[in-house]
């Protein structure tokens, strides 16, 4: 059993792919789930939160720069200071990131183009809740969906030290290369946890990648979210 | 009545784009003249884009009703049952000229424009699809134009949240001066709760909600009513800018309002802003409306009347609710920040009245402004199909090396990849999209029935092949038809209905009309033979640029059911060993065709015609194959022929190869490769599944000829034991694949 928060803010668009993965696609794992309002104070009684994708605010200012302010966040630090798993997923990772919750920044693509397509990434570094039960080194096909992807970091080598970094963009067989990185992200990462591995953010998409019948993508993405609820369970986390 | 502005006279209207025997038609029914306010409001409601003067006689021609229409032509989209107590509503829309002159903002705003046409019907947007045509990819401002387009379609889309599924790119001289930008937005709705444009109920309120009211976009009904020539680029203001943000808060906010029984009516303030938001829902309901222009939320200082009327700013909804019941809408947009007010309230007059501060701007009655003008335009069969008629094969030779011929096909910028273009686009949020751009001719979209969880499928395909229509206004419009038709029954889908963009250039020269009567003639009769009514549509004219017009192109939206979405099936070949046949005719014809075009530079001759006999028997058995889930994949053969539409199976997803071998015929081996002709697919299947297969062609009346088996890395066509050709993959998919970089 485990109950996960959606937190939707205005301009959110993957808040309902989210909700519908922990509600529908994982029911029989005992999962459930239920959206969040930004102007909330509390996250109320969940074991996870989830900050999906979209364009909140529509971006302006800077991707996830307002959202970060919303009066929500307060709850969502303490939730995360508390050890509790997050993950946030393509804009839900740049306002981790805007909110201090995470390490860097994302900039605009390389190529300066929106990107939706397929792409392989490897799964690495030091142990999270939504990674736990992925073999280390194994690469996983997930769709990414962005205009401003591309990682930054002042000090890179540390978070490589600290194994911080979760996902690292690499071709189908699994090789990190240039060609693989769709955005240019520094060292082609994808996604980093913070230093207490509680908290999570990637750009891909894994949401999008939970059924066969949608795409022909696979179900990859599954893995992180099936890794979450295995890690509550072991936990001993009840709500 | 205050007066104010310049003096109104008959040099002022035409001004205003209506034309002498207008201005006293408006003067006559007035009993007096208009002041200036209401010469704004007349003008823009009787432009060409507002009133389809020149079209509604012919457009009334089309079939529009079915069991399976819930809503036809006439209100905002038009909505079709898809069983289960859901429909889809759907329409699609042009943004052509506003697109020439401000590409990125023009595209951004005819994406934006449709999505509110359809969730004002009450219907969640879940896919979209765009049809862009381009000029020659070498033409100076094509590069610029694509560019532009492209991402302004994709960061609405992206950031509004509609998966953009399926569309096309098309590149040809006769858009050189004249781009066309037509987008399609299909939503879901529950069939008893579907939302129109109506002003009804004496006192209730109008609401006013979304964006401020700008200078912005004034006129630019009217600027879509008229020909491009040196000097359009003044109308740069006339284009509005796009909010997709402020678009998707009014989505959540309208859909929440719309759970509750607060509403009458509602529509979107699209071209012609409120003046064609008030007039028309006054007159569907056969009331009145009053509006006080000062409770109008405003952008900028001192706005006149006329000015209020006339902006085009976007992402602004009209609305009429409950007396008494306007605090429940107002405190759900404030929950979505947004800024509303009410701004009128609804008569019994039948009139529209504008007023700001008490005074009286506007006094116009709304049937003569909703009804307008209609003409029957002269028409005149165009001199030019004479000489477009006359094709002698004997002076074409025939290719030298046909793997020359196919890399050249390939790489053709109406055949090659168009990864680049919908990798800018989210074509998977929302968590419902089956079938992805370039993985079938028709994208597919998940809709889940609420109480028994079955998981049906939307299938949309769009598009049309202008050349074939040049070349044959009729037969040409009723291909467009049977294309989509066939590119939905290749997934399968079950065909339900259609909706349409009707794309031509000057509707007062008598050719040009000519090609528009024949062009409706052609896609009512397909509409009426394969049952797909037309239940929404729009009419583009005047897309001409100093004298010269687009080829016809009367643009296809049609939408499709599965069952099953476990039933959809896509174009790549799968895997090894499979076996691979032509359903339906193997040869087609070069007449109008893609490789006569791009390998000969001709645009001559006439398309194989569409034969309702013998070729709805192979949409049967199409249909029939997929219910029975005996294919691996299916793939309509359209532009470039058969031995394209091979390659792109071999190229799609597995990048796998094909062994072909076709018996000896008679006739030209370039026909046989490259010939175009409606309603041929290229299928594979298992071993185990070829007798189900051959079974429901013979079942159905239907050719089917085996051709060959997947495998390999290379593309090998022998004909009668001689080998033809043998392309290696790796070759082909460059050709493919790295062909649009090239020239964008």
């Amino acid at each position: 059993m485990a109950h996960f928060g959606v937190i939707r803010f205005p301009g959110s668009n993957c808040d309902d792919d989210a909700l519908h993965i922990v509600n529908t696609v994982l029911a029989d794992r005992g999962s459930t789930g239920e959206i969040l309002w930004h102007k909330e104070h509390s996250v109320g009684q969940v074991d996870g939160l989830i900050v999906p994708g979209g364009f909140s605010y529509g971006d302006y200012l800077r991707a996830g720069s307002m959202a970060a302010h919303a009066p929500i966040m307060e709850s969502v630090k303490a939730f995360a200071k508390s050890g509790g798993p997050v993950i946030g997923i393509c804009n839900g990772f740049q306002i981790l990131c805007e909110s201090g919750l995470l390490e860097g920044a994302l900039t605009r693509n390389a190529s300066l183009r929106f990107i939706c397509k397929d792409i392989y990434c490897r799964v690495e570094g030091r142990p999270t809740p939504f990674t736990k039960t992925i073999p280390a080194g194994r690469h996983i096909r997930i769709p990414i969906a962005h205009a401003e992807g591309c990682y930054r970091h002042p000090d890179v080598e540390r978070l490589e030290g600290e194994a911080q970094v979760i996902f690292r963009y690499c071709d189908a067989e699994g090789n990190v290369t240039a060609d693989a990185n769709p955005n240019g992200s520094v060292n082609n990462i994808a996604g980093i946890c913070n230093a207490a591995g509680n908290v999570v953010g990637l750009m891909p998409h894994p949401e999008r990648a939970c059924e066969a019948v949608l795409g022909r993508g696979g179900i990859d993405g599954l893995s992180l979210f099936e890794s979450v609820l295995d890690s509550l369970a072991n936990s001993g986390v009840a709500r | 009545m205050i007066q104010h502005g310049p003096k109104v006279d008959a040099a002022l209207a035409k001004e205003h784009g209506l034309a002498s025997d207008e201005y006293k038609i408006l003067c006559d029914g007035l009993g007096r003249d208009p002041s200036y306010t209401e010469l704004g409001v007349v003008s823009v409601m009787w432009s060409e884009h507002c009133s389809y003067k020149s079209s509604r006689v012919h457009l009334k021609t089309l079939p529009s009703d079915g069991p399976q229409v819930i809503e036809g032509p006439g209100e905002n989209a038009g909505v079709v049952d898809i069983g289960d107590g859901q429909a889809v509503v759907f329409k699609m829309e042009s943004h052509n000229h506003p697109s020439f002159l401000e590409p990125y903002q023009g595209a951004a705003t005819g994406v934006g424009g449709i999505c509110r046409d359809v969730f004002t019907m009450g219907a969640r947007p879940i896919a979209i699809a765009d049809c862009l045509r381009f000029g020659n990819t070498n033409h100076e401002r094509t590069s610029y134009l694509l560019h532009g387009v492209v991402a302004g379609v994709g960061d609405y889309g992206n950031c509004f949240g509609v998966p953009n599924v399926t569309g096309d790119v098309v590149f040809d001289d006769s858009y050189n001066g004249n781009i066309l930008v037509n987008a399609f937005c299909l939503g879901l709705a529950k069939s008893d709760r579907i939302f129109r444009g109506y002003a009804s109920g004496l006192g209730n309120p109008i609401l006013y909600v979304g964006a401020k009211t700008g200078r912005d976009g004034i006129h630019g009904a009217t600027m879509a009513s008229a020909e491009f020539a040196e000097g359009s680029e003044d109308a740069r203001p006339a284009v509005q800018v796009g909010d997709p943000f402020m678009g998707k808060l009014l989505l959540e906010a309208c859909l929440e309002l719309m759970e509750s029984d607060v509403l009458v009516g509602i529509q979107d303030m699209g071209a012609a802003g409120l003046t064609s938001c008030s007039v028309e829902m006054a007159a569907r309901a056969g009331s009145g409306v009053e509006l006080d222009l000062e409770c109008v939320p405003m952008r900028e200082e001192g706005m006149t009347p006329y000015e209020l009327m006339l902006s085009e700013s976007q992402e602004r909804m009209l609305m009429v609710v409950h007396k008494g019941r306007e605090q429940e809408a107002l405190d759900i947009f404030a929950k979505w920040d947004l800024d509303a007010a009410v701004v009128g309230q609804v008569t019994d007059t039948g009139k529209v009245i504008v007023k700001m501060h008490d005074e009286v701007y506007a006094d116009l009655p709304a049937s003569l402004l909703a009804e307008g003008l209609k003409y029957d335009r002269p028409q005149k069969r165009p001199d030019y199909l004479d000489d477009v008629a006359q094709l002698d094969l004997d002076t074409i030779a025939e290719p030298a090396d046909l793997g020359v011929a196919l890399l050249d096909m390939l790489s053709a910028p109406n055949l090659c990849d168009k990864s680049w273009v919908f990798e800018q686009y989210d074509h998977m949020v929302r968590h419902g999209t089956v079938v992805r751009p370039g993985q079938a001719s028709s994208g597919v979209v998940r809709v889940v029935e609420p109480t028994s969880g079955r998981r049906k499928g939307v299938a949309i395909a769009a598009g049309c092949n202008a050349r074939h229509v040049y070349l044959d206004p009729y037969e040409g419009s009723r291909l467009a038809v049977v294309s989509a038709y066939a590119d939905l029954v290749a997934v399968g889908a079950k065909p339900l209905a259609t909706t349409d963009c009707l794309n031509f250039g000057n509707p007062e020269k008598p050719g040009i009309m000519w090609q528009f009567a024949e062009s409706v003639r052609g896609l009512g009769d397909a509409c009426r033979l394969l049952d797909t009514p037309i239940v929404s549509g729009n009419v583009s004219l005047y897309n001409e640029t100093d004298g010269v017009a687009i080829k016809p192109t009367p643009m296809i939206g049609m939408v499709g059911l599965v069952d099953d979405v476990d039933e959809v099936i896509t174009a790549g070949f799968k895997e090894e060993g499979h076996r691979i046949a032509v359903l339906g005719t193997l040869h087609g014809g070069l007449g109008g065709s893609e490789y006569l075009k791009h390998r000969h530079g001709y645009e001559l001759g006439t398309p194989v015609p569409f034969d309702m006999e013998r070729h709805s028997k192979v949409f049967a058995a199409m249909l029939a194959m997929t219910k029975a889930k005996v294919l691996a994949s299916a793939e309509d053969i359209s532009d470039g022929g058969l031995l394209c539409g091979i390659a792109e199976c071999c190229l799609r997803e597995e990048e796998i190869g094909a062994q072909v071998s076709l018996p000896v015929f008679e006739g030209r081996l370039d026909e046989l490769c490259f010939g175009e002709g409606p309603a041929r697919f290229i299928v594979s299947y298992s071993d185990d599944n070829a007798a189900a297969v051959s079974r429901l062609a013979a079942g159905c009346g239907a050719s089917l000829l085996e051709v060959g088996t997947v495998g390999g890395r290379e593309l090998r066509l022998s004909i009668g034991g001689e080998t033809k050709l043998n392309q290696p993959l790796s070759a082909m998919a460059s050709a493919f694949g790295d062909a649009f970089a090239s020239f964008s």
